[in-house]
């Protein structure tokens, strides 16, 4: 299971304000703080309010690569600031995120490609998110076809069947689900498939819990990577016992501190 | 037809491990050894690597064994002295490395002190040039006040001590830790106990590449399609990238085949099975190639003649597929 760091995105306040200040520290604080959490990747989000998206990705990437050298995951809807971060990545990174759509499969495939990056491909296009799982299939096999066109390697790309808040939008997870299964049969070998978690539990009472079971139910459809909160040690515990559980991992009694000592 | 493998891709690889130390390196040995490294399951050399083919240690008892006369037979005159003994290991008999066991050190036996076993080891040191394992006579209690003063006198040596189990583990991984060795973790045929082993060494800050896991041998008719089953998960689990299960693997042979009734029933008792001496032999040899098999990188062995069988094997295994 690949666990992006959800933390370092302007639309929390403190990162929001730390971009618009040029103010190094929430920034380095929270990647030390998710790489000592057992991140694999870090997510690079400058927040929709930064004036200037292109310098604010190039900030960002250079004081977050200053404290750790985990891979990044650039998560912008400016391609411009997507490829100015690619640029200084130290490590080959993560794309967050290409739409279904012709005009951004036509931009973001090939910068992927050139920059060695893995994708993540989202399951819409210009009419919006599908509500169920056979149209966000659909969507996820015109992203597989995109790769096969512009030569991407089929395993680097991560379908997201997008989750919405369960609140609000009860009958999307179980779509979501189907899709994650469905995205295993659209090619051999198989994209991976990934969610931003948290999007789930959105103004729920208890939000970890709701991610947690999410996060578990996912995985038994054979979900390979997901964006969370890696400082939520529950959510962290819950990965780690349904990787025993699915047998993705040898038992070993202090397997949770194994999981989370695991860079 | 030309026949196209199908080829599995692994993310990573068994972790490699050095015994003995060199003079340039503060040890005394003439080179040293290194077990691991296998970036493929066993022999499948069209897959992957195997950069340090698997090595047989001959066994050398500190004090005259209560063997088989037919295991014994070979060493006649060096039985009660383990120098000349892993003296004629190397030379006549080729062995790789010297497995030495301080029997000696029991207290239901000759109850030898840790200074006394100490001396043993640095007479082995200077009879034999090859790196050298050292494990202590099996009472946990004996074992931790001998084990350390080993250490201490083969320090420099790097030597590969045992054994640690997950009930008493401590002293000898702080043995190890302080005088700079390796150590072997037994677990007993189970392979979550054998990772949990290997976790809680590894937390007493002793590196991985200086742990050899010993998942308990079995002979050929005593349960050695477990071991099997077990040593294939922990080859599956290191080159799926289980740091805690990527050790290289030792295995008893010579102990376990020796103990088997096939080794040691007479021929009057049982005329169908022919001449012991020969089938004991064989049940030494079979158990070793079917270790071999399964991914051990290190063979403990007692026979000349299931030595050099098992060595002949070995070395047609190694010869590279031909596609």
């Amino acid at each position: 299971m690949l666990l992006v760091g959800e933390r370092i995105n302007g639309m929390f306040k403190d990162i929001g304000r730390a971009v618009a200040k040029k103010d190094p520290e929430p920034v380095r604080t929270w990647a030390i703080k998710q790489t000592e959490a057992g991140a694999h990747y870090l997510d690079v989000n400058t927040g929709p309010r930064a004036e200037d998206q292109v310098d604010a990705m190039k900030w960002l990437v250079k004081t977050i690569q200053e404290v750790t050298d985990i891979p990044l995951c650039l998560d912008s809807t400016n391609y411009d600031a997507i490829e100015a971060g690619l640029r200084l990545l130290k490590k080959p990174g993560m794309i967050n995120s290409v739409h279904a759509d012709r005009e951004k499969i036509e931009r973001v495939f090939p910068m992927a490609k050139e920059y060695n990056a893995k994708l993540i491909g989202l399951t819409m296009d210009k009419k919006g998110i599908p509500k169920d799982a056979d149209s966000r299939t659909a969507l996820a096999m015109e992203l597989v076809a995109a790769a096969d066109e512009f030569g991407f390697p089929i395993e680097d790309l991560y379908i997201d069947p997008l989750i919405l808040p369960v609140n609000v939008a009860q009958d999307h997870a179980v779509e979501v689900l189907k899709t994650i299964q469905n995205a295993k049969t659209l090619s051999n070998p198989a994209p991976k498939t990934i969610v931003g978690l948290s999007n789930v539990s959105q103004k729920t009472v208890d939000r970890s819990l709701v991610n947690r079971t999410f996060m578990v139910m996912a995985m038994a459809c054979g979900l390979d990577a997901a964006i969370v909160d890696v400082n939520d040690e529950s959510l962290m515990d819950a990965v780690a016992t349904a990787r025993i559980i699915l047998n993705e991992e040898v038992y070993a009694d202090s397997y949770l501190k194994v999981f989370k000592s695991k860079k | 037809m030309a026949v196209d493998p199908i080829k599995e891709r692994y993310t990573s690889k068994v972790g490699e491990v050095v015994i003995g130390a060199t003079e340039d390196q503060g040890g005394t040995r003439s080179h040293t050894i290194t077990i691991g490294g296998d970036s493929t399951l066993p022999f499948l050399q069209f897959e992957g690597e195997i950069p340090h083919p698997p090595v047989i240690a001959m066994e050398v008892v500190d004090v005259e064994p209560d063997w088989n006369e037919d295991v014994k037979k070979p060493f006649a005159g060096v039985l009660q002295d383990p120098a000349a003994w892993a003296r004629k290991c190397v030379d006549e008999f080729g062995a790789d490395l010297i497995y030495l066991k301080l029997d000696g050190a029991n207290p239901d036996g000759e109850d030898k002190t840790p200074e006394q076993c100490a001396k043993t080891v640095e007479e082995v040191l200077k009879a034999v040039k090859v790196p050298l394992i050292v494990v202590g006579c099996g009472d946990a209690d004996k074992d931790n006040e001998v084990m350390p003063t080993v250490a201490e006198a083969g320090a420099g040596e790097n030597l590969l001590l045992g054994t640690a189990e997950e009930d008493n583990y401590k002293t000898l991984t702080a043995a190890c830790m302080v005088h700079k060795h390796s150590i072997i973790a037994l677990s007993p045929i189970d392979i979550n106990i054998c990772k949990q082993l290997n976790i809680l060494i590894s937390e007493m800050n002793l590196p991985l590449d200086r742990i050899v896991i010993d998942p308990t041998a079995a002979a050929l008719g005593y349960g050695i399609e477990y071991v099997y089953s077990i040593m294939e998960r922990i080859r599956l689990g290191a080159l799926q990238g289980d740091k805690m299960l990527s050790m290289p693997v030792i295995c008893t042979v010579g102990y376990e085949a020796w103990r088997a009734k096939e080794a040691n029933a007479p021929e009057d008792e049982f005329p169908g099975w022919g001449d012991q001496e020969e089938r004991a032999i064989m049940w030494e040899t079979l158990t070793a190639t079917t270790l071999l098999q399964a991914g051990a990188h290190v063979l403990v062995m007692r026979h000349p003649e299931a030595v050099r069988l098992t060595r002949k094997n070995l070395q047609e295994l190694l010869v590279p597929n031909k596609f």
